[in-house]
C-alpha cells in the first residue's frame, strides 16, 4: 500500500465506507443501513462516528473492525472510530437504495405502519406475522399467505 | 450521600435489572417451547445485556476505580448486586417467564420513558436508546400475555398462577429511598413512587384483556434494589454467570 500524499476528499471515503458490506445482511451497504453517522478529518486524524443498531448486537464488534479493515487498505493509517448512541439508531436511516435491496435479496423493508407492506418473493399484500423476532435482532419473522414463503421483515424503530 | 454515590447506585440497580433479568431469560436459550419463542428470548435477553453494558459501563466510569463494567458484572458478589428481586426468580415455566417479562417490560419502558429526559445527557443518551427496545419488549410480552391468559383452561390458570406468585414482587419497583431523593432532585430519575399510577393503569388495561384478577394486596417483598436482602436464588445465579471468571480469574478470549 502507498503512503498517503494527500488526504482523501470525505467523498471519497464515504464512497469506500459503502463499498463495505453489513456482516449480517451483506447486499446493503455499511452506509445503507446508516450507522455510519459522521466522517471527518481532525488534522491528520480521520474521525468515523458510529451508532450500533441494537444495544446488544453482536455485528457491532464485527462492523467497527470492518470498517477499520476498509479504510487501513485504501491506506488510511491515522484513524479514530467514536461510538455514539444518541439519537439512537432508526431505520428512518436506512438509505432508500438499501431499502430496495433489501427487498431485492428477500427481506422486506421497514415500514411506519410497523408490518411490511407486501410479499418480497411475489408481492402479495397477504402476510401475516409468525414472530416479533427473527435471526438477527433488526428483523421480524412473517409469512405470505399466497406463495407461502416464510420472510424476514426489517423491525421498523 | 453524595450525588456520586447516588448516581453509582442508581446505575448499578438500572444495569444489575438488565444483567440478571438478561441472564435469566437467555436460560431459555434451546429450551423454548417453540422456535419462534426461542429466537424472541434470545433477542430479548440480548438486548438486555447489552443495555447492561450501557448502564454498568458508566457506573464504572462514576465509580472511577479502574473497572469496566465486565468487571462489575463478574466479580461482585450477590449482596454487592441491586437489581429488583423480580428479576432474579427463577423461570419455572413459560407462563411465569412471559409474566415475568410482561411485569417488568411495563415498568421499565415507563421508567426509560422518563429517563429519556434526564438533566444527565449520558442517562439520557442510554435510556433513548433502550427505550426503543423495551418498547418492542413490552408489546411482545403483552401480546403472550393475553393469548395465553386468554388461551385455554391450562394456560389461563397457569398465567394467573404465574401472576398470584410474582405479585409480591411488584412493589419493590415503586419504593423510594435516599438514593432516588438524591437523583429526583437534581432530575436525573423519576421518584419510582411517582410511576405507580401509569403502571397500573397498563396492567389493568392488558390483564384485564388477558382475563386475568390482579391479587388484592400490596404486600411487597424488598431489599433487592437495596441490596439488603436477595432471594436465595441470586446465589445460584451468579455461580452459573460468574463461573468461568471465579475458576479463571482474569480469563479472556
Ligand atoms: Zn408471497
Amino acid at each position: 500500500m502507498s503512503e498517503m500524499t494527500s488526504q482523501p476528499s470525505i467523498a471519497q471515503i464515504w464512497d469506500w465506507l459503502d463499498a463495505v458490506p453489513d456482516p449480517e445482511i451483506p447486499v446493503i451497504s455499511l452506509v445503507d443501513l446508516g450507522v455510519i453517522r459522521d466522517v471527518a478529518w481532525a488534522d491528520t486524524t480521520l474521525v468515523v462516528t458510529v451508532t450500533p443498531t441494537y444495544s446488544g448486537c453482536p455485528a457491532t464488534a464485527v462492523i467497527n473492525l470492518d470498517i477499520e479493515t476498509a479504510l487501513r487498505d485504501h491506506g488510511i493509517s491515522d484513524l479514530q472510530l467514536k461510538t455514539q448512541i444518541a439519537p439512537p439508531w432508526t431505520t428512518d436511516w436506512l438509505s432508500e437504495k438499501g431499502k430496495a435491496k433489501l427487498e431485492g435479496y428477500g427481506i422486506a423493508p421497514p415500514q411506519p405502519s410497523g408490518g411490511p407492506q407486501r410479499c418480497p418473493q411475489c408481492g402479495s399484500k397477504n402476510v401475516s406475522k409468525v414472530s416479533q423476532f427473527g435471526s438477527t435482532p433488526c428483523k421480524a419473522h412473517w409469512r405470505c399467505g399466497d406463495c407461502l414463503e416464510p420472510f424476514d421483515y426489517f423491525k421498523c424503530i | 450521600m453524595t450525588f456520586d454515590a447516588a448516581m453509582y447506585q442508581f446505575l448499578l440497580r438500572m444495569g444489575d435489572n438488565t444483567l440478571i433479568l438478561g441472564h435469566r431469560v437467555s436460560e431459555w436459550c434451546g429450551h423454548a417451547p417453540v422456535l419462534e419463542e426461542d429466537i424472541a428470548l434470545a433477542n430479548t435477553a440480548l438486548d438486555l445485556i447489552g443495555q447492561t453494558q450501557m448502564w454498568l459501563g458508566l457506573a464504572a466510569e462514576i465509580e472511577d476505580k479502574g473497572q469496566s463494567a465486565d468487571d462489575l458484572a463478574f466479580l461482585r458478589d450477590a449482596w454487592d448486586f441491586r437489581n429488583l428481586l423480580l428479576c432474579e426468580i427463577p423461570n419455572e415455566d413459560f407462563g411465569r417467564t412471559l409474566m415475568r417479562q410482561f411485569l417488568f417490560d411495563t415498568w421499565h419502558s415507563i421508567q426509560l420513558g422518563h429517563l429519556t429526559k434526564s438533566s444527565d445527557e449520558r442517562v439520557a443518551a442510554i435510556a433513548a436508546k433502550a427505550s426503543k427496545e423495551a418498547a418492542y419488549h413490552l408489546e411482545r410480552s403483552a401480546d403472550t400475555v393475553v393469548g395465553l391468559g386468554d388461551g385455554t383452561e391450562e394456560s389461563h390458570n397457569r398465567m394467573q398462577a404465574a401472576l398470584d406468585y410474582l405479585w409480591p414482587y411488584v412493589g419493590e419497583m415503586f419504593q423510594s429511598d435516599d438514593v432516588d431523593v438524591v437523583l429526583a432532585k437534581a432530575g436525573v430519575a423519576p421518584d419510582p413512587a411517582s410511576l405507580r399510577e401509569e403502571y397500573d393503569a397498563v396492567l389493568l388495561r392488558v390483564l384485564s384483556e388477558a382475563t386475568l384478577t390482579i391479587p388484592d394486596s400490596r404486600f411487597a417483598h424488598k431489599g433487592g434494589r437495596s441490596g439488603a436482602m436477595h432471594t436465595e436464588h441470586l446465589g445460584h445465579l451468579l455461580t452459573q454467570m460468574q463461573w468461568l471468571q471465579r475458576a479463571y480469574p482474569g480469563c479472556q478470549w
